[in-house]
């Protein structure tokens, strides 16, 4: 059964505020293998004019997967989570997200379409501050091999 | 990590590849960090019963190494302003000890007002194009 076209264009409500951690930036910066001082020493990131550690480019998939992941998961969606591939992803940012932050992420179901046999699902992510504050949006593509077969 | 400067660079400018290994542990690890459990990422069994070859990397794992490319070209002055890749083929990653490369390499498309460059990346595992339509905009310093 296809994804449900009915949830174009909703947006769901902002997620749990998420805070950043340190302890956390370092985790996924040693996950992705980044030895790049700007993750995890505060002194370095000061340095280069940045409050506290920051997030690398690709941070903000993790605060979005807590949002987005909800979404997905919805059972009206009838998206089959282990049939999805990554189609496309594009981050745009106001400026790093930092250590000390606490964000929200709001997602909108951008688009849902079938392309042969997949069906794809176009999502953007917001991310703000809990004072309003925009910092990044990330769009995503999301494939589900023989979603609409 | 070496600074580049605005004026140091112009459009052609070509930006040295790096290769990045990823291994299962690599992966295993990505899963833990990111949230993104999804079985196709740690399960050969299961990644083969649903039609891959084996275990494949997360397309943002891939990504995440692309994005490092450019945090370590541009250096801790520059400020990544937009990133975007499309995942064009997975990047298979066997149950051995090498595990699997990530070829990153990249070139300067255009030099943009306020100190931004346009930047395009090449990306590759085993000689094929894992992502394509890889560009971002940096603003250096």
């Amino acid at each position: 059964m296809a994804i449900n076209p009915d949830f174009i264009g909703r947006t769901f409500p902002p997620s749990a505020p998420y805070e950043i951690s340190r302890v956390k930036l370092a985790e996924f910066a040693d996950a992705i293998g980044d030895p790049n001082p700007l993750y995890r020493d505060r002194a370095a990131a000061v340095e280069a004019g940045f409050p506290d550690v920051i997030a690398p480019p690709t941070f903000p998939i993790v605060i979005g997967m807590a949002s987005s992941g909800q979404a997905m998961a919805d059972p009206g969606l009838n998206l089959n989570y282990a049939m999805v591939v990554h189609g496309e992803q594009r981050f745009e940012y106001q400026r790093p997200l930092h250590a000390g932050e606490i964000v929200t992420a709001e997602v909108t179901i951008a688009d849902i379409r079938d392309i042969g046999r997949n069906s794809v699902i176009t999502t953007s992510t917001k991310i703000s501050t809990l004072n309003g504050e925009h910092v990044c949006t990330a769009h995503a593509t999301l494939v589900e091999r023989g979603g609409a077969a | 990590m070496t600074a580049i400067a605005y004026a140091g660079i112009e459009a052609g400018t070509e930006l040295p590849a790096v290769d990045y290994p990823v291994t299962r542990l690599s992966l295993v690890k990505y899963c833990g960090a990111s949230g993104d459990f999804n079985v196709i990422h740690w399960n050969e069994r299961i990644a083969k019963s649903l039609g891959l070859p084996d275990v494949i990397a997360h397309g943002m794992f891939t990504m995440a190494e692309a994005g490092r490319f450019l945090t370590d070209w541009a250096g801790p002055g520059a400020v990544v302003l937009e990133f975007g890749v499309r995942f064009s083929s997975p990047v298979v990653v066997p149950d051995d000890d090498a595990g699997a490369m990530i070829n990153v390499s990249g070139q300067v498309e255009e030099k943009l007002d306020g100190n931004r460059v346009a930047l395009a990346l090449t990306v590759r595992s085993g000689g094929t194009k894992v992502l394509t339509r890889a560009r971002a905009v940096v603003r250096l310093p």
